[in-house]
């Protein structure tokens, strides 16, 4: 106590501040190492029947006593037997470098020396991650902007119309609590049976999900003038299109860019989703192409390839938030 | 500039004048959820033209209540009031009046010279008439030079004003104005309140003006209505015997001095009661 009150006019430095992470990194790492420990569990099956066939004594020997016990206590009596668990040809978890090593393999490799890839071909590789990234993306932007639309009009509607208040408004919240999964495929079978396939049905899925935090986020918006705004219009005698475009309207924009963000994630989960059961490319064929031939690694790659789509059109999204609010003298 | 011809300008004795705010025995009652509230009570006041009157009182006296019924922002539940003639709802269509209300409201997108056309686009004004409006009204309230300035790069002051302009912009005969400088420290009050003087000697219009301050009445008002509560009533109407020129320092005169004397004891009586 008494150093720390000592005028030395000096911050003390805190004990351990020379091994002091920067966060963000520092969490990254952690995760990493996290990963690298937890894949000795996941794959110990794995490894064990690999090195009893590489002619490895494994405790117990018999596949399916292995089978039955638990991962831990595998790892615990087959200590010096685990050096596979990181280079499994089809491992359950693959580890972080494996992950690394597909995402440069179905990217880069794949465009530059791949039979089908960008430089052979003229055009993105059909087996490459870039190539369904992109399917992904135009279905994603598709349903973005119907989701968003149909949600503006319909929190336009909602303010405007008390009919509209009390009946859109709880059959909205009941759609999203329909599992997404279970209504997709449904929801291709029925437009394929109007002759409706391609980037469409997936889009419409997109839109499903997109339009929930539009509508809601809108609806506070729209009403989001106080009462004194109000009264001012009704000084002016304004004609109710008035109010929406000059006062509703500016007024709901800030609550429109929150909306979006949770909008543009929710539209490429909904594209992904709808890709499953189409199988025509995309990030959601590719992962569930992995899932059908064991390649976790190809699962874990089109993970993270949707996760840095997702984080990069979100942050797109703020960016446009700053800059517009900027502009319109909103910003916080 | 086309100002409404008024009878007798610079004359501040309005009594001669028509009534262009009349209200006889108005009565308002709020059923609210703790039983009927009496906001206005057996209300009977004519406002002459080119009358600048002040409704002073303490909350709760339904001051606000009263200018509100003017505007038609309330539906009065008794008695008769008509603006320019008309019934209130008529006058509020026929855009008789600018509300100013506590806050500027100015909209935050808009800059100034936007916010001051917004009832001129509403309106359907001609653009090259709502430039000319807005430079005119601008230049009234001395804001000439902040047309392309945002809300935020103004002093509260300087919004008020602005919103005063927006309210002048189209030109209504009545300016109702609620405690617009309610929320300005006084060094700017005063000042703000030199220039409504001016103003409203400048455009003839009809003013009524809730303000919580004896000295803002007294300066401002040709008639200043005094109010009290439970149920909200005029205890007392004073005309003033101030000039139509009012100095800021008239304020120390024995005659204002005894002006503010009257409001006061209006004001306690009010809440002896």
């Amino acid at each position: 106590m008494t150093d720390a009150t000592a005028p030395t006019g000096k911050p003390r430095r805190k004990a351990g501040a020379r091994w002091r992470v920067p966060p963000l990194p520092g969490m990254i790492l952690g995760l990493i190492a996290v990963w690298y420990l937890a894949v000795i569990p996941m794959n110990v099956q794995e490894t064990l029947t690999a090195a009893e066939r590489a002619g490895a004594e494994v405790s117990p020997p018999s596949a399916v006593e292995r089978r039955d016990m638990g991962a831990w206590a595998l790892v615990a009596r087959n200590p010096g037997e685990l050096g596979q668990s990181w280079s499994l040809d089809r491992p359950r978890l693959p580890s972080p470098h494996q992950v690394l090593v597909e995402l440069y393999d179905s990217t880069i490799d794949e465009e530059l020396n791949g039979r089908r890839g960008l430089l052979r071909s003229g055009s993105l590789s059909n087996r490459g991650l870039a190539h369904h990234a992109l399917v992904t993306l135009n279905a994603t932007f598709l349903g973005f902007l119907i989701g968003t639309g149909l949600g503006i009009l319909l929190a336009i509607g909602i303010v405007h119309s008390r009919v509209m208040d009390m009946s859109v408004m709880p059959w909205a919240i009941v759609s999203q609590t329909i599992p997404i999964v279970a209504l997709a495929p449904m929801i291709i079978v029925v437009l394929y049976s109007v002759g409706i396939q391609g980037l469409l049905p997936k889009a419409v899925i997109s839109a499903y999900l997109s339009f929930f935090p539009v509508v809601v986020g809108m609806v506070k918006g729209l009403r989001s003038p106080d009462a004194m705004q109000m009264d001012l219009m009704r000084t002016y005698n304004a004609p109710t299109a008035a109010i929406l475009w000059k006062l509703r309207l500016p007024a709901s924009v800030p609550y429109l860019f929150a909306s979006l963000k949770i909008a543009i994630a929710a539209s490429l989960v909904g594209a992904i989703v709808g890709e499953l059961p189409v199988q025509k490319g995309g990030l959601g064929a590719r992962m569930l192409a992995g899932s059908y031939y064991g390649q976790t690694a190809q699962i874990w790659a089109a993970l993270f390839v949707a996760a840095a789509l997702a984080a990069t059109l979100v942050w797109a999204i703020g960016a446009a938030e700053r800059r517009t609010l900027r502009k319109m003298g909103m910003a916080a | 500039m086309t100002t409404p011809v008024t009878d007798t300008p610079g004359v501040p004795d309005a009594k001669v004048a028509v009534p262009v705010i009349s209200a006889s025995h108005l009565d308002l009652t709020f059923q609210t959820a703790d039983g009927p509230v009496h906001a206005l009570s057996d209300i009977t006041l004519d406002i002459a033209k080119g009358a600048f009157v002040s409704f002073i009182g303490p909350s709760g006296c339904g001051k606000t209540t009263f200018l509100r019924c003017m505007a038609a922002l309330e539906t009065p539940t008794g008695g008769a009031l008509s603006i320019n003639g008309m019934p209130p709802d008529e006058a509020r269509r026929a855009r008789a009046y600018g509300y100013v209300f506590q806050a500027a409201g100015l909209y935050p997108w808009r800059d100034i010279g936007r916010n001051v056309a917004l009832p001129l686009e509403i309106m359907g004004y001609s653009k090259a008439e709502q430039r000319e409006r807005v430079a005119r009204v601008l230049d009234l309230v001395e804001l000439s030079a902040f047309e392309n300035k945002f809300p935020w790069q103004l002093s509260g002051g300087m919004q008020q004003r602005a919103s005063i302009a927006r309210a002048l912009a189209f030109d209504a005969d009545i300016l109702l104005m609620d405690e617009p400088f309610g929320a300005l420290d006084e060094i700017v009050r005063d000042r703000l309140n030199e220039e409504l003087l001016r103003l409203w000697d400048k455009t003839h219009k009809t003013i009524a003006f809730v303000t919580h301050s004896i000295p803002e009445a007294v300066y401002l008002s040709t008639h200043i209505v005094v109010m009290s509560p439970r149920p909200g009533r005029i205890s007392d109407v004073i005309e003033s015997p101030l000039p139509r020129e009012r100095p800021l320092d008239i304020r120390d005169t024995p005659e204002f001095i005894e002006i503010a004397h009257r409001v006061r004891e209006g004001l306690r009586a009010g809440y002896q009661e």
